[in-house]
């Protein structure tokens, strides 16, 4: 199936960015019609989980502590001009699991994945490696595509946990070392501030995350044409479409859980 | 302006060519945009043969080729391959008949995240229920078909042009197609690449029936894998024959073609 329109040689910018617009979502309804059927690649479907989720592990530990220990700094120092800093284990906690955490994990993955994505499947689509696929009867889409897809939607919840817990690791080390709080006080008080909707419905929004930079990278790689200069753009939006994307759906997202939970 | 589209006639009014006629283009007309590339080709390709299709850059040989396994869809026209439809399948039905079809690309097309062996195994396994031990026998009697089972643990980043060549006609093999469709088999080769090459096309024909489609501009190619050849100027086919009738044609872009 091409995904690529005919008719974009003669388009003028905002032509363009229409067309694009209706085949990405002609790209993402072909999602929708063909996951569910056969063939099932599971053993690239593992392979793209490890790419996506073991190989973000130090990147997004790193991301969580530092924003642990920066947010508790931040923070305190407001918190004590109120008396209230007894509080800061449950601010840090609503902030990292509701927010904060969700988005920079995304935000930090669409980064790392969807240049990576973009740049693997743009190589292999100007290198004929797709065509190659296609005309082996291999069903690129699935292949490439629907396994990277699903491998987004699974790990990028499991990471965002991951990095939650290392954000709250870092924001109680710095109050160890700033006001030398008890980790049962802290851990108590961060836990009791959350409710369990709130650890799986903003947890479980990084999945539609996850979709929406594989979806945005795969599709922008998929039908790179030209060389290698088309690759690299094609790389550069993969990362900023998707960021975007991402702080959009977030808007929605956050109004529409407000508004049923 | 390009020609308007119109639909193609339903396979039922539409009458297969002969048995020993593997592949047969009717009228085939494609464009991109206002770009009109193929316009009205038609050819029949016998069984067993190796055609080869000659012209400049631009002239639409790549885009020919690419209907034969339709990666590219015709605005109008048929392609019968096999006796079947081809421009009127989808899906698992399309799949079925690629696999009668082994295509060489330009660049080889290697999966370079794979290994040789993974790239002929990765197929293979897919498409047949050979257990590990007979796809190993078969992918390395393939290899040796082509002189490079050392090559089996390279990835293909190392490997020269020749033999990326060499494996992607290795891989377009290990399924024992009826068709080999070659997409310049020899651009870019040292002559005696270029002769090692030709010489496994040959081969295919003469030891396994194999019928090929070659677009090139290589002459040394052309030359040693010709049965018969079609010249294509700006989407049609100005000339056709044997490489001598294009080689004696008085039209003066074949003259210029050949040197003349």
């Amino acid at each position: 199936m091409a995904f690529r329109g005919v008719l974009s040689d003669d388009l003028g910018p905002f032509q363009r960015v229409m067309e694009r617009t209706g085949e990405l979502a002609l790209f993402t309804v072909t999602f929708f019609r063909r996951f569910w059927r056969p063939p099932y690649e599971g053993r690239e479907l593992v392979n793209q989980m490890d790419e996506v989720g073991t190989k973000s592990f130090v990147l997004t530990a790193v991301t969580g502590f530092a924003i642990g220990i920066v947010l508790s700094m931040q923070t305190r120092g407001t918190l004590v001009r109120f008396g209230a800093e007894a509080i800061l284990p449950s601010a840090l906690a609503l902030s990292v699991v509701k927010e904060i955490g969700p988005v920079l994990t995304s935000l930090v993955l669409a980064g790392r994945l969807g240049a990576g994505m973009g740049a693997e499947i743009g190589s292999m689509r100007v290198t004929e490696q797709i065509d190659a696929l296609e005309v082996a009867a291999l069903k690129p889409y699935h292949y490439l595509v629907i396994t990277r897809v699903l491998a987004c939607m699974l790990m990028f919840p499991i990471l965002t946990i991951w990095t939650d817990s290392l954000a709250m690791l870092g924001g109680y080390l710095e109050s160890v070392l700033a006001s030398g709080m008890d980790y049962r006080v802290f851990f108590n008080n961060a836990i009791s501030a959350l409710r369990f909707h709130d650890i799986i419905i903003d947890t479980m929004k990084t999945g539609i995350f996850g979709f929406i930079v594989a979806i945005v990278s795969c599709y922008l790689g998929y039908t790179v044409r030209g060389g290698t200069r088309e690759v690299g753009q094609a790389t550069m939006q993969a990362v900023v479409i998707s960021s975007l994307l991402i702080l959009l759906a977030d808007v929605v997202l956050v109004r529409l859980s407000i508004t049923f939970f | 302006m390009p020609e308007p589209s119109t639909p193609s006639a339903p396979a039922a009014a539409a009458a297969p060519p002969p048995p020993d006629t593997i592949i047969e283009l009717r009228d085939l007309h494609k464009s991109f945009g206002a770009n009109h590339v193929l316009k009205g080709v038609s050819l029949s390709i016998r069984k067993g043969t190796n055609a080869v299709i000659l012209g400049g850059s631009g002239s639409g040989k790549s885009v020919l080729l690419k209907h034969l396994v339709q990666l590219l869809r015709p605005d109008r026209g048929e392609v019968w391959v096999c006796g079947k439809r081809m421009d009127l399948l989808e899906g698992d039905a399309l799949d079925e008949m690629r696999l009668s079809i082994g295509y060489l690309f330009q660049s080889g097309a290697l999966f370079d995240s794979m290994t040789v062996f993974e790239n002929m195994d990765f197929i293979l396994g897919r498409h047949t229920n050979l257990t590990p031990g007979e796809r190993r026998a078969r992918i390395e009697e393939t290899l040796d078909w082509v002189d490079l089972r050392a090559k089996a643990p390279n990835y293909p980043a190392e490997l020269s042009g020749g033999q990326k060549k060499r494996i992607g006609l290795a891989r377009a093999i290990i399924l024992e197609p009826q068709i080999l469709l070659y997409d310049e088999p020899t651009t870019g080769l040292d002559p005696i690449s270029v002769r090692l090459v030709s010489e496994l096309i040959v081969r295919l024909r003469d030891e396994r029936g194999i019928t090929g489609v070659a677009i090139t501009h290589d002459l040394l190619c052309a030359d040693i894998i010709t049965d018969e050849a079609f010249f294509l100027y700006h989407g049609r086919f100005i000339e056709r024959g044997t490489l001598e009738d294009l080689r004696r044609s008085e039209h003066p872009l074949l003259r210029e073609f050949f040197g003349e």
